[in-house]
Formats: structure tokens, sequence, C-alpha cells
């Protein structure tokens, strides 16, 4: 690779910054006690920590999945600690109230909060380590009957609705790291758009890791009912630790007849150094149930930090004409491993999905795009249209791709399309001799690469997401 | 157009350049003042494009002695970039394709970028598009090249004209056109010829290298030299290319070993 190529992708980490906020951290492990403290501490129903309880059984049970094209010493889950909470006034009504230190991190972070994201018109559900501390426009959505509130809080005001959807799209023995989650998650979203209703602002959470080698286990609940729609922005960033920390979410989607959900993330975990220590390891499950008639779930996700990416939001297309989308840029650079896609489970009859995927690779990564499309024998006159590029960024990174199709109906349709392309020096002299610096030359590559995804992101989060590119591939030149 | 006392835009001495372990500069000497069009004739393999790269700083080539001025400085204290915001253009033999990239947006981003670093005002979006229409009318080129990707599917002529429309854009001082006719059918030919002595003015300076001499016929070079073996061995007016379109290279490379020889 060239100096000029080298120097570019070799920006250092911007958000690398730990604040000083007391934790309250569990002792390392897990067993049945752990789970009980934080069912306890989080003052819990019974039910769920019997789901929890549950959860854990069959985690046992299972084993970590070793077919991702990724590599990782092996993780000591006993080595973990599955509970951390910043010590926080528990009733905040207003963001004042919010702890200054708190405040500082987001303005480092760029999350001018409550100022800008609220001329934004957006809600923002601030998870800070495990527990929300902060709730915006709580209010303003509630007179429409929407519910957008932390999962703990969800637990203890609206158990029904929880005990009703939790782990119904995402079983808890679904996979390892689902099950992980299900027996130790500590906090995360909940969303509920009652009939008829569409959700009059994009609802953000941003997520951050503060303390070191604690776990993060979130849990996101999404439920619209028949008629309801909601786009739901999810963005992370964490400070530059030098040991891996395990990041297991689980986010449900459940749309209901003639509902409507975009799940839009971007996502900017700690990745490591440039030698590949240290970053976070995201084992994430998502998935999304169309399970009414003409119900849609689209997923956007721009996937750029990270030292292990392991995800595939899905969709499972139930209802007859329902329709899945899956908009992907995932982006890799020194040692980061991606192994990123999408299922899509057509089951009703005319469902409809799309597949968009942007693969970037960087430094000495590995960005694999690992998709599967089933058509069901129900599944009659289904489409699916998949399209995955990829794109090198010098010699030493590496572009996968794993396409899966299992159709069991002779009336479906699937397309699939795939391209891989490389930045080369030629085109970056082309750019110079116009005055235009590597920097920005490569910037303005990658996002005519992916803007067919950005595209998709909703305004604010599309700026916020070519900012997050430019300075994942960018760096002082020369 | 040669003017009496014209300031030197570019000045070349004992230029020797090597790539990658073989010389293929070997001492080359050449003076531009504003103003004058030169012609840069010489066989394949003369160093014709090598030069025009190393004026612009293209990272394969290694200038291993010589020096270049450009407007007074020193042009290989410049990166690629800084030259061409100074003001030393290169239409692309071949040009680049830059697939996912929209023209218009690129063409607005070396606008702005070359315009802020001379300390003048950038174009918004609407205001650049009047600005780069107009001047695509220079070039005969229909509004729908704004919207496509840079260069990619473009034919041979469509890629040429895009290079002379950033070439009108940028208000070079130094233009270096290497092999521009190439590709070109007649009236493409014409239509890029027209643009370039459009451009072309008492402020600004143009070196023309080319293989043949059809382009001379549109854009009349004040002199022109002839190159071989990484060096100029003979320079003359606009009469000596037609003497090269007749009588072929050889003669030249005869000539100048006999005077050298001589003058040893």
């Amino acid at each position: 690779m060239s100096a000029t190529l080298q120097n570019l992708v070799n920006q250092p980490y911007k958000h690398g910054f730990v604040t000083s906020i007391e934790s309250d951290v569990a002792p390392k492990g897990l067993n049945a006690d752990t789970i009980w403290m934080i069912s306890t501490k989080k003052k819990e129903p019974e039910w769920l920590l019997e789901f929890r309880l549950k959860s854990y059984e069959a985690w046992l049970k299972m084993e970590e999945p070793i077919w991702p094209n990724v590599h990782y010493p092996k993780i000591d889950f006993q080595a973990i600690s599955y509970y951390s909470a910043p010590k926080q006034k528990p009733k905040l009504k207003s963001m004042d109230e919010v702890d200054p230190e708190l405040l500082r991190t987001f303005e480092k972070l760029g999350v001018p909060l409550h100022e800008r994201m609220a001329l934004a018109g957006v809600a923002v559900d601030v998870i800070f380590d495990s527990v929300s501390v902060a709730t915006t426009y709580k209010d303003k959505l509630a007179e429409v009957g929407i519910i957008f509130c932390s999962m703990s809080e969800a637990v203890l005001d609206h158990p029904e609705l929880v005990q009703k959807y939790l782990g119904t799209v995402i079983p808890s023995s679904d996979n390892f790291y689902a099950a992980l989650n299900s027996a130790v998650f500590t906090d995360g979203s909940f969303c509920y758009i009652p009939k008829g209703v569409k959700c009059p602002m994009d609802l953000s959470t941003y997520f951050r890791i503060n303390t070191e080698e604690s776990g993060q286990f979130e849990r996101t609940l999404i439920v619209a009912e028949e008629g309801a729609s909601v786009s739901y922005l999810e963005g992370c960033t964490a400070p530059a630790f030098s040991s891996n920390q395990l990041h297991a979410a689980v986010v449900e989607l459940v749309a209901l007849d003639n509902a409507d959900i975009k799940y839009s993330t971007v996502q900017n975990w700690y990745a490591g150094d440039e030698k590949g220590v240290g970053g976070i390891y995201n084992f994430v499950t998502k998935r999304g149930l169309a399970k009414g008639v003409n119900s849609r779930i689209s997923w956007t996700q721009v996937e750029t930090g990270s030292a292990i990416t392991w995800k595939y939001p899905s969709c499972v297309l139930l209802g007859d004409n329902s329709v899945g989308e899956f908009y992907s840029v995932a982006v890799t650079n020194h040692y980061q491993q991606a192994d990123t896609g999408t299922k899509m489970i057509h089951v009703g009859k005319n469902t409809r999905s799309t597949i968009v995927s942007k693969g970037i690779s960087a430094g000495h990564s590995n960005n694999s795009y690992r998709g599967l499309v089933k058509v069901a024998p129900s599944a009659t006159g289904a489409r699916n249209y998949s399209q995955c590029d990829s794109m090198l960024v010098g010699q030493n990174s590496g572009a996968h791709t794993f396409p899966y199709i299992q159709v069991a109906n002779n009336s479906s349709q699937i397309e699939h399309e795939a391209s891989t392309s490389k930045i080369g020096e030629d085109q970056l002299f082309y750019f110079a001799q116009r005055g235009i610096d590597a920097e920005a030359a490569v910037s303005m590559i990658i996002n005519g690469f992916c803007k067919d995804v950005f595209q998709q992101l909703p305004m604010e989060f599309a700026v916020e997401a070519t900012a997050l590119l430019s300075f994942k591939l960018e760096g002082s030149v020369g | 157009m040669i003017y009496p006392d014209s300031k030197i835009v570019l000045e070349v001495r004992g230029l020797c350049a090597t790539v990658n372990g073989t010389e293929i500069l070997k001492g080359l000497d050449l003076t531009v003042r504003r103003g004058e069009v030169h012609a840069i004739m010489g066989p394949n393999g003369s160093g014709k494009s090598t030069f025009s790269k190393i004026l612009a700083g293209h990272s394969a080539y290694e200038v291993t002695g010589g020096s270049v001025m450009f407007e007074g400085q020193n042009l290989f204290d410049l990166a690629p970039e800084e030259r061409a915001r100074a003001g030393v253009f290169l239409a692309f033999q071949y040009p680049i394709e830059i697939p996912g990239v929209i023209n218009s947006q690129f063409l607005r981003l070396t606008y702005n970028t070359v315009q802020t670093h001379r300390g003048k005002e950038e174009l918004d979006p609407l205001e650049f598009d009047d600005y780069v229409r107009e001047k695509m009318k220079l070039l005969e080129m229909s509004p729908d090249f704004l919207e496509r990707s840079v260069n990619e599917g473009f034919s041979g002529g469509e890629k040429k004209r895009n290079e002379i429309l950033q070439m009108a854009m940028l208000d070079p001082r130094l233009a270096i056109l290497d092999e521009t006719d190439s590709g070109l059918d007649i009236d493409a030919l014409r239509i890029v010829a027209n643009g370039v002595n459009q451009l072309a003015n008492k402020d600004n300076a143009i070196v023309l290298v080319t293989h043949y001499q059809r382009l001379l016929n549109y854009i009349v070079p004040d002199y022109v030299h002839v190159m071989e073996a990484g060096r100029i061995i003979k320079t003359g007016g606009k009469e000596l290319a037609l003497e090269l379109e007749s009588r072929g290279y050889d003669w030249v490379g005869v000539e100048h070993k006999a005077v050298a020889g001589a003058v040893a």
C-alpha cells in the first residue's frame, strides 16, 4: 500500500476519552446469583426473573458460534462484570438534572442533546453505560399514546406489554449471544406505537460504553400496532480502552397489520488501535417480525466501529404482502473484522425484500457479507433483490461475500448482484491534479459508493454518517 | 502568441527522472513564458507523457536531477494538489473513471477548492450550476454530463471534453494537454481545439504534448519541440511540425547527433 493510502486510513479514534463517573459495578462472573442480583437491583417482577433464569439455563447448554469469518481469542465469560450503573439520582425531570460530567461527555461526542436534538425534533433516550439517565419529549409522545422509555421503566410501568412481546421475535434460545443477553440484559429502550399512530418525530437513542470491562447487554423492543409507523435511530460511540469489551445486544421489532418500522443505526464503537489491540466485540442479534399484512420492516445500518462485528439484522416476513429492507454500509480498517449481513425469511404471500450492502475494507481488515434469502413453501409470489458491493482500500484488506439462497416455492423471483472495486492511486492522483487532497478525495469516493444506503437514512443521520466515514477512512496526509 | 518581455511561467533545466529504476528523462531543458503555446512532439517512448506527469507530480516517477521552476518557485516543493491550486493543469491522456461520484459534485469540489486557495469566493450548488453550464457551452456538452459519474462510460471524446471543461473552470496558469487529440474524431477534435483556443490568453501558457501534427492545424503553436530519448533535441516554429509530418522523426535525431558530434 502506498504511503498516501496508509496515512489516510490511519486516523486515530476521535472519541477516545473516559469520563470519571463513579460506577456501581457487579463482581465479575456469571451464575444464577448474578442474575438474581441484576433482577433485584432493578426491582423486576417475578416473570422476568424466570425469563432470565430460563435463558441462562439455555445459554449454559449452548456453544459459541464459530462459523463467522472472524478470529479472536476465546472469551472468558466469567471474567466479565454483568452490571454497571452510573450513580445517579433515580428520577430526572429535565436535562438540567443530568450530571454535568455526563453532559460534557455528550458535548465531546458532538451530541449537544439539550439544544440541537430539540431543534432537530428528535427525542433521545440516553443510555449511559447500562442505565437510562434522561428521556426527552416523553410527554409530547405520551399525548399521542406513544410509549418511549428505557426497558427498565417499561418493565415496571408497562409489564403487560413487555411480557406480551419480549422474546417473541428472538426466543432466548435463538443463539448463544441472544441467550446471554436474555439472561443478563440491564437496560435498553422500549417503544410502543398504538394503533393508527404515526410517530410525529424520529426516536433516537445514543449508546455509550463507559466502564472498562463491563459487558453491555442492551435490550430493545419496538412494537408498532395496526397502521402505526415509527422511525427509530440508534447511534453509538465508545471511548478508547485497551482491553476488549463484549457487547451483545438484542433488538426485537414487531409490526402488525399495515404497520411500518424503520430502524437506522450508526455504529462507532471503539475498533481497537492500528495494531488491532483492544476494541469492542459487537455480537448483536436484531430481528424484525413483519407480522401483519402489508407491514414493513426496514433496517439501515452504518457500521464503522468495533474490533469484531457479528450482526445480521433480519426480517421475518410473515404477513401477506409484507416488505423487508436491509441497507448497510460496513467499514473496516486496521485489524477490524466484520461478518455482517441479513436474513430475509419469506413466509407470507407476495412478500418482498430488498438488500443493499456496501462493504469497505481498508488496512489489514476483513469484511464479510453474509446473507440468507429464504422462501418458504407458503410464500407464493415472493420477490427479493440483493445487491452486494465491496470496495477495497490498499493491498492488505479482504472482502468476502457469502450469499445463501433457499427457495421452496417456484413462483418466487430472486435476484442477486455483486461487485468488487478498489480505490486506486490513479484516482487519487486525478483528484490531486484538480486540487483535491487525498482525504477529500477518499471521502468523495466513499460517499459516492455508499449513497444508495445514505439516501435511506434520516437527513441529520445521513450527515453524521458521512462525517463518521470521513474520519474513519481519512487521516492527516503526508 | 509570443509577447516581448513576458514573464516566465515554467523553466526546466537538466531534468532527469526514472520510473522503476529506468531512466526516462535525461537532461530536459524548456522555457515557457506567459501567452505562449508550445508543442512537444516526438516518437513513442521519447518521454513526452512522462514529462507531463512529472510536472503534475505523479508518484510513480522519481526525479533524479535538474530543476523545475514554476512562476518563480521550485515546483518540487509542492504536493500534486498544491501544484494544481497554484495553476498547473494536466489534461489527462486517459482521464480516470470514478464510479459513484457525480460529475457535478466533483466539478464543484474541484472548482471551490481551487477558488478557496486563490482567496476567491466559493459557489453554492445553484450558482455553480449556472457557472458550469455556461462553460459547457464552450465545449458543446450536453447538461446530462453533470449527472453522470465522473468519466464513467464516457466516450473518448466526452472524456477529453470533460478535461477541457475543467481547464476552463480552473483557469490555470500552465495547461499541459497530454495527447488530447488521441481518440478524437474530427468533429470532437475541432470542438476541443476551439475550446482550448478560446481559453488561451496573454496570462497563461499551454503545452501540447502530441504525437501527430493533426492537432496543430487547430491549435497553432508558437514553438515546436522535438523530444527524443528523454530530452528536447530540436526547437522550431510551427513549420517544424509540418516538416515532421512529411519527413518523420528520424532525420531530427540524425541531425542532432551530427551537431553534437561537431561540437565535441
